[in-house]
This record gives C-alpha cells, sequence and structure tokens, in this order.
C-alpha cells in the first residue's frame, strides 16, 4: 500500500539507532513534571507513554525533540549524545534529525499540502520528493497535493502531517497523541494506516497517548506515567491482565473493587473463594474485576457462581452492558459486567457470576 | 571558617538573576521597552521629584482651574460619546428603519477627522464673520452682536461638542459590537417576561454592554485629555493646552513637567477604569449563539426621528468638515501650494513613514520577546511602554525633551573634554526627536497589532519548523514571516495614519521652522488663515479615510461569530 522505501531509507534502517533518555528530571519553575524517568526505544519499535493529561508525558517528548532545554539526564539517538545536562550539551531542534507530530497536526496554513511535506526536505532531494508523490497518491491525497491544508479533513490533516514528519528521514520519530484530533469513526482505520506506515518505517518511535486502547493497539511496549514518574512498563498485554497498582488497572475505564480477605490458601470475596497465590495469610486486600471478566449465566442452565439481581441491561449492539447488585450486606454492592453479543434479562429476574481466578486484580487494602 | 555575608549574598543574587532575563531575547526585549518607556519614566521621576516652589505657584494661580476645566471637559465628552454612540448603536443594530444600512458603516466617517480639524470648521462656520451668523443676520435684518444672541463656539462647549462629534464612533463602535453578541434570547425572554422594548434595552441590554460602553468612553476621553488643538484655539485652559503654554510661553520645563504628572492622574484613572471594564466584559457573554436580531420596524415619526439623530453625527461631523475643506481647498489652490504645501506634506510623509516602519520593527521585536517566553521582568516592561497609546501627547513630549536634553549634554561635555570640540544638541529639537515621541505614543497600536498577529502561529507550528530541521531564523522567515505579514501592514499603516495626525507631540518637539501638515494647518487656523490651509487638512482627513474605509470593509460587515475563514490563507 505504501511505496517501498527508498535505498536511502533501507541503509538507514540497518543501522537506526535507538532512542535512549536516561535519569531525565524537568521542571516548569518550581513544579516538578518529570522526575528520574528512563525510557528507551530500540529501531523498529513502538513504544507508547499513557498517563492521564498533566503527568508529564508531552514534556518528556518535546524534550526527545528538543523543544525543551534538557535539565536533568542525558539524551542519545544511538551512541550519538543528544543532550546532557552533565556536559551542558544541547543539540537544537534543527540538528537532531528527528520527525514530530503534534496533536494539533500544526500544519503551516500559508503552504499547500505538498509545500508542507517538502518543508524539511533538502532543496535538491528529488528522489525524496518522489517518494512522497508516490505516498500521497496512494493514500488516495494525489489531488490535494497543491491544496491548503484547511480544505483538507482532520484524517487527510493527520496524514499529511506524518508525512511532513516522515519526509526527511528522521532517526527517530515522536509523535504526540497523533488519534486524539480525529472524530471517533474514523479513528481505527486511520490508526490502522498509521500503523502501516510506521511499521515500515523501521525507526525507534515514541508515542504519547492517554488513550489505553490506542496505546494497546499500537504499542510494542507502554509505559504508564503518573504525576512525572513511570509506574510500570510492559508489554500491552502484561498492562492490562498484569497491572501493578489499582491505578493503572484503573487507566482502562470504570472497574468493580470488591474487599477481600486472605485466610489459609484462600482468598474470601463478595463473589466466592478463589486461590490466595503469594498473598499472605490474614492480609485484607482490595479486589478489582473488570466488567468483561464477569461471566454471566442464566439461572435456567448449570449456572454456576453466587446469584445477582439484575438492575438494568442495555443492549449497545456489540456488547451489552448490565449493572447487578450483589447482596452481601446491608447495602449490597453494584457491579457492572459488559457481555458480548447480546444478553438481555428481565430487570429484576437473577443471574450467576463466574470470575476466573487469573481475572482478579488483588491490590492491599487502601 | 564561613564567611556571612558571602553567604548572605548567594540567595539573593539568585533571587536577583532569576528576575532578570538571561536569554538573548529577554535582554532585547526588556532593553528596547525601556527604551520607549523612558519618557514615561522621565515624567514619573519628575512627577516625585519635590518641587516646593512650582507647586506653590502652581497652587496659587492655574492648578484649580486646569483641574476643574479638564474634569468639565471629560465629563461632558462622556456623556456626550454615551448618548450618541450608545443611542446610534441601538438604532442600527436593534432597529429597522430606511437608511439603517447606510448609517451601519458611515456612522464610523467622523473618526477620520481630526478633533482640531472638526474645530476649525466650526469655528469658521459659527464665528461672528462666519457663514452661518452671515445668513442669520441677512435674514432677520440684524446688524450687529447687540440685535441677537449666538452661541459662542470657542468655549467649553463648544470644545465639547466638537470632540463629542468625532469621538462618539469609538463608544458607537464598541457598543454596536456588544449589542450584535447579545444572545437575542435575553431580549426575548425580557419580553415575555412582560417587558416592552424600550425597558428591555434598559433593563437587560443596556446593563449587558455596559463594560464594553465604559471602555468606549474611556478611549474617547482619553483622545480627549490628548487634544491639544481645540482646547487651545478655542482658549479652554486644560492640561494640555497649559503645559503647552508653560513650556513654550514661560519657557519653564519643570512647570510643564509637574502639570503634566498632575495629568497623569487623570490618565492612571481612565487606565484603570478601562482595565477593569474590559475584565468585565468577559463576565458579559450571555451566548455564543446568533439569531436573527428582533428588527424593530420604525415607521413613520419614529423612522425619521431615528434617520435624523444618526444622520446629525455624521453631517456635522463628517460631510460638512469635508465640503467646508473641499470648497476651500479648490478656492485656495494656488494660495496652498505658494505655502509649501508640497514640501509640508513630504515632511509628513517622510516622517509617519519613518515612525511606522520603526514601529512595527519595534513592535516586532517585543512581541517576538514575549513569545519566546522571557521572565516576568521583560513582560512588565512592554506593558508598561504601551501605556503609552493612553498618555497625551504634550506629557511625553516633556518626558522626550528631558532624557534627550540630559543626553545630549553628556554626549556634549563627553566630546568637549576628550575631543575639545562641542557637537551642540544632537538629537533635542530635531525630527528624531519627534519620531521619539511617536515611538513613545504610538508603539502600544503596531505591537498589540502584530502581537495578534504572532497569535495566529502557533507555538507547535515553530515545533515542526525546527524539528523538521530549519533554524530560528529560517522559522521565522519561512513561517512566521508569510504569517503575520498582513498583520505588520495594517500596524504600519495605523500608526503612519495617527502620525499624520499628529499635533501636540509636533508642535511641541518640532525643529525651529520645520513643519508637518498638522502644525502648518494649526498654525495658519491660529493665524485666521484657515481658508488658506484647508488643503493640509483635506490631506489629512483624507489619509484618515483609509483605516477607517478597512474596518468599514472588514468588522462591520459581517456580524461577529459570522466571520468565516480562519488564520489560513
Amino acid at each position: 500500500m505504501i511505496p517501498p522505501l527508498t535505498t536511502q531509507q533501507t541503509m538507514n534502517n540497518t543501522t537506526a539507532p535507538g532512542l535512549h533518555m536516561q535519569n531525565v528530571s524537568h521542571a516548569f519553575g518550581s513544579h516538578e513534571v518529570v522526575i528520574d524517568v528512563s525510557v528507551s526505544v530500540e529501531a523498529g519499535e513502538l513504544v507508547c507513554l499513557l498517563g492521564p493529561s498533566g503527568c508529564g508525558k508531552t514534556t518528556l517528548l518535546r524534550l526527545a525533540a528538543g523543544l525543551e532545554d534538557l535539565q536533568r539526564g542525558q539524551i542519545r539517538f544511538g551512541d550519538e549524545v543528544i543532550a546532557d545536562s552533565s556536559q551542558g550539551r544541547q543539540v537544537p531542534p534543527e540538528g537532531r534529525n528527528v520527525g514530530l507530530m503534534f496533536q494539533d497536526f500544526a500544519l503551516f496554513p500559508h503552504l499547500t499540502v505538498m509545500e508542507n511535506i517538502a518543508f524539511g526536505l533538502p532543496q535538491k532531494n528529488a528522489g525524496r520528493v518522489g517518494w512522497v508523490r508516490d505516498t500521497l497518491a496512494s493514500m488516495g491525497l494525489a489531488q490535494y497535493a497543491d491544496a491548503y491544508p484547511h480544505v483538507l479533513s482532520g484524517g487527510q490533516q493527520q496524514r499529511v502531517a506524518l508525512l511532513r514528519a516522515l519526509a526527511p528521514t528522521p532517526r527517530v520519530l515522536l509523535l504526540d497523541e497523533p488519534f486524539s484530533g480525529l472524530d471517533v469513526n474514523r479513528r481505527a482505520q486511520i490508526r490502522q494506516d498509521t500503523f502501516q506506515i510506521l511499521s515500515q518505517a523501521g525507526i525507534a518511535t515514541l508515542m504519547v497517548t492517554h488513550d489505553p486502547e490506542e496505546a494497546m493497539f499500537m504499542a510494542d511496549r507502554i509505559l504508564v506515567m503518573r504525576g512525572g514518574r513511570i509506574v510500570q512498563a510492559g508489554r500491552p498485554m502484561d498492562i492490562y491482565f498484569k497491572p501493578e497498582d489499582a491505578f493503572v488497572a484503573e487507566l482502562f475505564g470504570p472497574i468493580n473493587a470488591l474487599p477481600g480477605q486472605v485466610s489459609g490458601s484462600q482468598l474470601q470475596t463478595p463473589l466466592g473463594a478463589f486461590p490466595a497465590g503469594s498473598q499472605q495469610d490474614g492480609a485484607t486486600v482490595r479486589v478489582l474485576i473488570r466488567p468483561e471478566a464477569l461471566v454471566l449465566s442464566l439461572p435456567a442452565e448449570s449456572a454456576q457462581g453466587p446469584a445477582l439481581t439484575v438492575m438494568s441491561a442495555r443492549s449497545l449492539g456489540r456488547s451489552t452492558h448490565l449493572t447487578l447488585l450483589l447482596e452481601d450486606g446491608a447495602e449490597g454492592t453494584v457491579l457492572s459486567a459488559r457481555m458480548p453479543g447480546v444478553f438481555l434479562p428481565d430487570v429484576g429476574s437473577r443471574v450467576h457470576a463466574q470470575v476466573a481466578a487469573e481475572s482478579l486484580l488483588v491490590f492491599p487494602a487502601e | 571558617m564561613s564567611h556571612p555575608t558571602a553567604v548572605a549574598d548567594r540567595p539573593a543574587t539568585r533571587a536577583l538573576s532569576r528576575f532578570l532575563p538571561s536569554d538573548r531575547w529577554g535582554i532585547a526585549t526588556l532593553v528596547v521597552a525601556l527604551f520607549v518607556a523612558t519618557p514615561l519614566i522621565a515624567v514619573a521621576i519628575i512627577a516625585l521629584t519635590p518641587a516646593p516652589d512650582i507647586w506653590k505657584h502652581l497652587y496659587n494661580t492655574v492648578l484649580f482651574g486646569y483641574v476643574r476645566r479638564t474634569v468639565t471637559l471629560m465629563f461632558g465628552i462622556g456623556l456626550g460619546t454615551f448618548i450618541l454612540g450608545t443611542g446610534t448603536a441601538w438604532l442600527v443594530t436593534m432597529c429597522r428603519f430606511p437608511g439603517r444600512g447606510f448609517f451601519n458603516w458611515a456612522l464610523i466617517l467622523p473618526l477620520a477627522v481630526p478633533t482640531y480639524i472638526l474645530a476649525f470648521v466650526f469655528t469658521d462656520q459659527l464665528e461672528y464673520a462666519g457663514a452661518v451668523q452671515v445668513a442669520l443676520r441677512d435674514m432677520f435684518g440684524w446688524r450687529n452682536r447687540q440685535d441677537y444672541w449666538f452661541p459662542e463656539i470657542r468655549s467649553m462647549g463648544g470644545a465639547i461638542t466638537v470632540m463629542t462629534l468625532v469621538l462618539y464612533p469609538y463608544v458607537y463602535l464598541l457598543a454596536r459590537a456588544a449589542f450584535l453578541e447579545q444572545s437575542v434570547c435575553v431580549i426575548e425572554v425580557s419580553r415575555t417576561l412582560g417587558k416592552n422594548a424600550w425597558q428591555s434595552f434598559w433593563h437587560v441590554a443596556l446593563p449587558l454592554a455596559r463594560p464594553a460602553i465604559v471602555v468606549g468612553m474611556t478611549l474617547a476621553m482619553m483622545e480627549a485629555l490628548n487634544d491639544f488643538g481645540t482646547v487651545d484655539f478655542f482658549g479652554v485652559r486644560t492640561f494640555t493646552a497649559g503645559i503647552y503654554d508653560v513650556w513654550l510661553n514661560m519657557d519653564s520645563i519643570s512647570g510643564a513637567a509637574q502639570l503634566a504628572a498632575v495629568l497623569m492622574i487623570f490618565v492612571i484613572a481612565l487606565i484603570m477604569l478601562e482595565r477593569s471594564a474590559r475584565r468585565g466584559q468577559k463576565y458579559h457573554h450571555t451566548s455564543t449563539k446568533m439569531q436573527a436580531l428582533p428588527g424593530y420596524k420604525l415607521r413613520g415619526a419614529r423612522a425619521g426621528l431615528a434617520i435624523a439623530f444618526c444622520a446629525l453625527p455624521i453631517v456635522l461631523g463628517f460631510i460638512l468638515p469635508a465640503m467646508v475643506l473641499l470648497s476651500y481647498s479648490v478656492v485656495f489652490f494656488d494660495v496652498a501650494l505658494k505655502a509649501n504645501f508640497l514640501t509640508i506634506t513630504l515632511n509628513s510623509l517622510t516622517l509617519s513613514f519613518g515612525a511606522a516602519v520603526a514601529a512595527v520593527g519595534i513592535g516586532l521585536v517585543l512581541a517576538y520577546g514575549l513569545r519566546m517566553g522571557s521572565g516576568p521582568l521583560p513582560r512588565a516592561a512592554v506593558r508598561f511602554a504601551s501605556v503609552g497609546y493612553a498618555v497625551p501627547g504634550a506629557v511625553l513630549a516633556i518626558g522626550v525633551i528631558i532624557p534627550l536634553a540630559k543626553f545630549d549634554n553628556a554626549i556634549d561635555a563627553l566630546s568637549s573634554q576628550l575631543f575639545g570640540v562641542s557637537p551642540g544638541l544632537l538629537f533635542s529639537g530635531t525630527v528624531v526627536a519627534i519620531l521619539y515621541g511617536y515611538l513613545a505614543r504610538f508603539l502600544a497600536l503596531s505591537f498589540g497589532t502584530v502581537e495578534a498577529g504572532l497569535g495566529k502561529v502557533s507555538r507547535n507550528m515553530d515545533g515542526a519548523a525546527r524539528t523538521l530541521g530549519a533554524t530560528p531564523f529560517q522559522t521565522m522567515a519561512r513561517v512566521h514571516f508569510p504569517l503575520v505579514r498582513t498583520s505588520l501592514m495594517t500596524a504600519g499603516l495605523l500608526v503612519f495614519v495617527d502620525c499624520m495626525k499628529e499635533l501636540p507631540i509636533t508642535i511641541i518637539l518640532r525643529p525651529f521652522g520645520y513643519d508637518t501638515l498638522a502644525t502648518f494647518v494649526f498654525q495658519y487656523a491660529s493665524d485666521e488663515l484657515f481658508e488658506e490651509s484647508a488643503l493640509g487638512a483635506l490631506t489629512i482627513v483624507a489619509a484618515g479615510l483609509i483605516p477607517v474605509a478597512i474596518l468599514a470593509l472588514t468588522t462591520l460587515r459581517s456580524r461577529p461569530g459570522h466571520a468565516t475563514g480562519s488564520c489560513s490563507a
């Protein structure tokens, strides 16, 4: 779909450097936004910085690009030191050969699509201009080459911005919330296209997002940030299934929380007993269960697990969202569940809930 | 072992170094802003320097008269521009009557006429020998002054009338925008709650537009304080006239400076009023939703009254003076040419052009400096330097004379000491002094326009350009300049036209025998030779029409919020 990259680019790939940020700290005035963070992205790898707004992820990106002066730590592209606070070394952004794509795309309104993309190219790089033309054509944007950015749709602008960042064959690619400016319907397709382009570019890519689903889709590895620190790093599956604390678990949306008590080798919860695993005997814990981890069944079948009262059941088409009342005390606990397909028991009827032991997320009680 | 003083010094130095800008942009911004603000600082220093003798003298002689007359003038103009500006704005936005579309833009035409030129025209027409009284005498057979009563135009009332007629567009423009921005829903709600159209205006629309109207009134009053030509010509001895008088006729720079310092109290009060009203504007937005305005249909006598009310200021503030000037210009064309009209016009054009270029250049440096995010000190200095727009030209002129004279004397002394040659005064009494005064007064105009233009260039565009390999200078040339070019042109044009009209700074600072169109017209009018200088006055009005035409074509065309197209090409 995307034309093959030029030999120059392919050559770069074999030697494409990784991005290494070591012990980076940054403060605005007295407000510390990044605290002793280390990030490594190997060539051809895509790493996502995931976290709520204000967690310092965009600052980290701007530091890598050179748009903020590094206050503490070291940044290397491969073996080349790009910035080092102890040596007072700062290569200016224009000397780094990084590609940076902004959330608002930051296309130049006075330049055409072609001129925007060619902005970072040396005047006489005819071969690269050819690549740009071919790529524009393959994206269905050939007829917009001489148009101005304001006539393009959001998705088209996004692709132009991505091409502009990639055109000068950057050593490292930085993406700041590349999809958040797009409307929801187009996002999945554009994400797919972007993924393809990036996997062919084969360069180290660091992407910032606050959308966990986006991070899961795009990333080889995810770094979860909170309050300027990295709280967990790992493969997307690990982040989802083995969150190291409640904050990471809750990133993926509302979650059911239940109290738990370890006695012997058993973890007692209102939804039944489970193997305690590594939990200490006698410990009071907090058990988190994702809505999709609750497997519901109607009583008529060979139902297992405790019975819950259905408070509401709403079909969202592809899945059904239910709220359920678990009678575990005076007031009971309200749980949310998400079942695939259509599952619409009557309100007030009873269903049985089952949870696989491995989908319990157990944390010390607060 | 420890050195207590050194230890104590360290945090202080650190605090100071954090306060002072360290980057090149920050230093440049601070230096340039301080340079432009020097006249203001000079006046402030004088104000704080005790001068008991001068004060005693001023107190015993002129001070209270100046205060009383200045307050009366400001109050009269505030009230006059409020009635005329708000009334016309309400009529053209909320009512439908014949000619409304024309009045919508024509009501700003008087902005093109400087106060002093309207004063000369009115005097020319309304004095004893003027066309109006001659016609009245012919009609009724009166023979002399004793036969009838006629208001004296060269009076406080005359000054208020004349200035109101050309300054009301400030209120008109802001009130009009405020009425248009109001969601018509609130007026409809008021009507469904049982208020009639008049009550709805009084209880809903007017209070909502109040901050904008107050801003307009303060701007008009600032212009009134700045005016020198009218009050001098009419013999209304306000502070501005007093400063000129004390400086030129009594040759007392320190006395003039003390008066300037007192006048600054009025200016500061106006600035504070304006700022607080501007803050209020934010909270008075009812809705961003635009709907067709109600358009009360006026018929018969009501429509006639509305037409008369809107036509009056246009006729008196623009059409009449334009016709008078035009006819005199034709009749006295040869006389004007003989009076060096071309040289004087060239003086005006060069001076205004030079000031425009300098103001845009400096405005660009300051806007950039702030964009580069230098510390609080440069920021404060820039804000201070842009206060000049509110300060009367006469005050700024005094503020220019003092530091320039000090500078010239220092150079002179240094040169005599080192080389035994006395170069005399280098800048005082040259056009450089006038240019400095123009800059101090009109920098805010260019700075504001450039800053707004630069605001369209997002910081991410800078980031994109830099990461694509452009140096800061290339970013400026390839991204910023093409995007702010139009703003720079506008800024230059605005400063140019204001300099063409400028009178008080020019007349105080001009070199001996040097004239601009404004001083030429003023001089001739003062010598009762107004007709001969009409061509000059007409030229000034014509230049003033340029920004008015642009305003009429752009802002007045569409309702706010309906403007289409962003910053893009």
